[in-house]
């Protein structure tokens, strides 16, 4: 498994230093009480936030990618999705029939209007809205949190395909332990902005 | 023909009418019954002052002095920009950036107005220097202050929706694009309704006093022509300027959007 992302001496916040690795194909599971920093800590992997220590993509370092492109391979997903237009359909730029298909979507989702999308309607559309880019890091927060289990079988297998197909690697927040042993080949535990596992 | 003087008791009339309002305004709880006396208090001795300042400098040309005056205009419409903002940016940035688009917009189009289309000679005569500053002043710094103020409101309001963009990896400018449309429309309404309704339903102020002053009709309508364009370039450039700025302050150089900057910690 040849790494990918890596973080070593990362700080972020008043949180870390902290180092991971982050190999191709596959996914790290991580977990840790309310307030322990895991949404943050994806939101400096973006370079949404201000962080410190050393931050690559395929050893490339993440000030020497311009902010933009950085984003588009290491995609973030929020646990909570937001749209800025008013229809589905001027959110996506390339619409791809297939992955809509395999989360449920026929093709006309993308003439909805998005206010009227429910919350777990709005997380899996979320997710293919940030597949686009094709990213090769998908930084994932609670990405079936709002989900039923038919629904939320059809994202974690997206997820594994996408992953396998594109040899990317995820990090996985969920508070659903099982999910966690199910999806991921490893899992961290953060605690105050620390790993204790 | 002479303007009929004022006598103090005139004044004192029409201040009636003010306390008046006041004491109304108390009765109903608005709430601004003190705010409303202050701001009627300063606009008597702010322009009795002006009027003692001006009449100084009719009497003697040196342009020094004019300078001096425009810079203290500038100054104080600047600090009006940023007090009529909900969220100001902090530090010199907040005053910096609807000064300099002031000075930037009214500054270069009265230089503009005075040498190619007045043509009066010299440029820095006073009685059209200063009239003509501060009428571009003023209504360029309400078509500042309302941009910006729209602008920093629909970051404060909007930045998921912005941050959901740029973590998609698109650039901050695509991103703010749509708030920054909007706040430039509405910097631009109120001087395309000034225009809109201008000789039919509002005489404007400037005709309004040239005529007071016994100036033939039609050249009081030429001069509000004249000003109205220069008031509306004057509003359109510098909230142009403005709005650049500060969408542009609102980033870093990593595009990342920086509301701690308006003094919001989300």
């Amino acid at each position: 498994m040849s790494t990918l992302l890596t973080l070593t001496g990362f700080t972020y916040h008043h949180f870390g230093p902290i180092d991971l690795q982050l190999g191709a194909g596959g996914s790290t599971g991580l977990h840790g009480e309310s307030g322990a920093g895991k949404s943050l800590l994806l939101r400096a992997i973006a370079d949404l936030d201000e962080h410190g220590g050393k931050l690559t993509l395929d050893n490339q370092d993440c000030s020497d990618v311009p902010p933009n492109q950085w984003r588009q391979h290491i995609a973030y997903f929020a646990s909570e999705s937001f749209w800025w237009a008013d229809t589905v359909g001027e959110h996506f730029t390339a619409s791809n029939a297939h992955d809509l298909n395999t989360l449920g979507f026929d093709n006309d989702v993308l003439n909805w209007r998005v206010h009227r999308l429910s919350s777990g309607e709005r997380q899996r559309l979320a997710l293919l809205r940030g597949l686009q880019t094709q990213p090769q890091v998908l930084l994932l927060d609670e990405p079936s949190a709002n989900l039923d289990s038919v629904n939320r079988d059809r994202v974690e297998k997206l997820v594994a395909t996408y992953l396998n197909s594109h040899g990317a690697t995820a990090l996985w927040v969920s508070h659903d332990r099982d999910q966690l042993a199910r999806c991921c080949q490893q899992t961290r535990q953060l605690h105050q902005g620390r790993f204790i596992t | 023909m002479n303007v009929v003087p004022l006598s103090p008791v005139d004044l004192s009339l029409a201040a009636l009418l003010v306390v008046l309002l006041a004491l109304m305004s108390r009765s109903l709880k608005l709430g601004i019954a003190a705010t409303l006396l202050i701001a009627a208090s300063r606009a008597t001795v702010q322009l009795l002052l002006l009027g003692l300042v001006l009449r100084t400098l009719f009497d003697g040309l040196h342009p020094a002095w004019m300078i001096l005056m425009s810079i203290i205009m500038l100054g104080v419409a600047g600090y009006e920009v940023l007090a009529r903002q909900q969220h100001r940016f902090r530090g010199t940035w907040g005053f910096g950036m609807g000064t300099l688009s002031m000075f930037v917009s009214s500054f270069s189009i009265a230089l503009i107005a005075l040498t190619t289309m007045i043509q009066v000679e010299p440029w820095y005569t006073p009685q059209y220097l200063i009239p003509l500053l501060g009428m571009l002043l003023g209504n360029t710094m309400n078509g500042i202050a309302i941009s910006l103020d729209r602008l920093t409101h629909g970051v404060a309001t909007q930045y998921r929706e912005i941050e959901a963009q740029l973590a998609l990896g698109h650039r901050w400018h695509h991103a703010i694009t749509t708030l920054r449309r909007d706040s430039l429309r509405s910097g631009l309404i109120p001087i395309i309704n000034a225009m809109t309704t201008a000789g039919i339903v509002s005489l404007p102020g400037m005709m309004t006093g040239q005529i007071l002053g016994g100036s033939p009709p039609m050249e009081a309508a030429k001069y509000q022509i004249l000003i109205l364009f220069l008031i509306a370039a004057g509003s359109g450039f510098g909230s142009v300027t403005a709005v650049w700025l500060a969408s542009r302050r609102l980033f870093d150089d990593r595009e990342r959007l920086r509301l701690d900057r308006i003094g919001i910690n989300p």
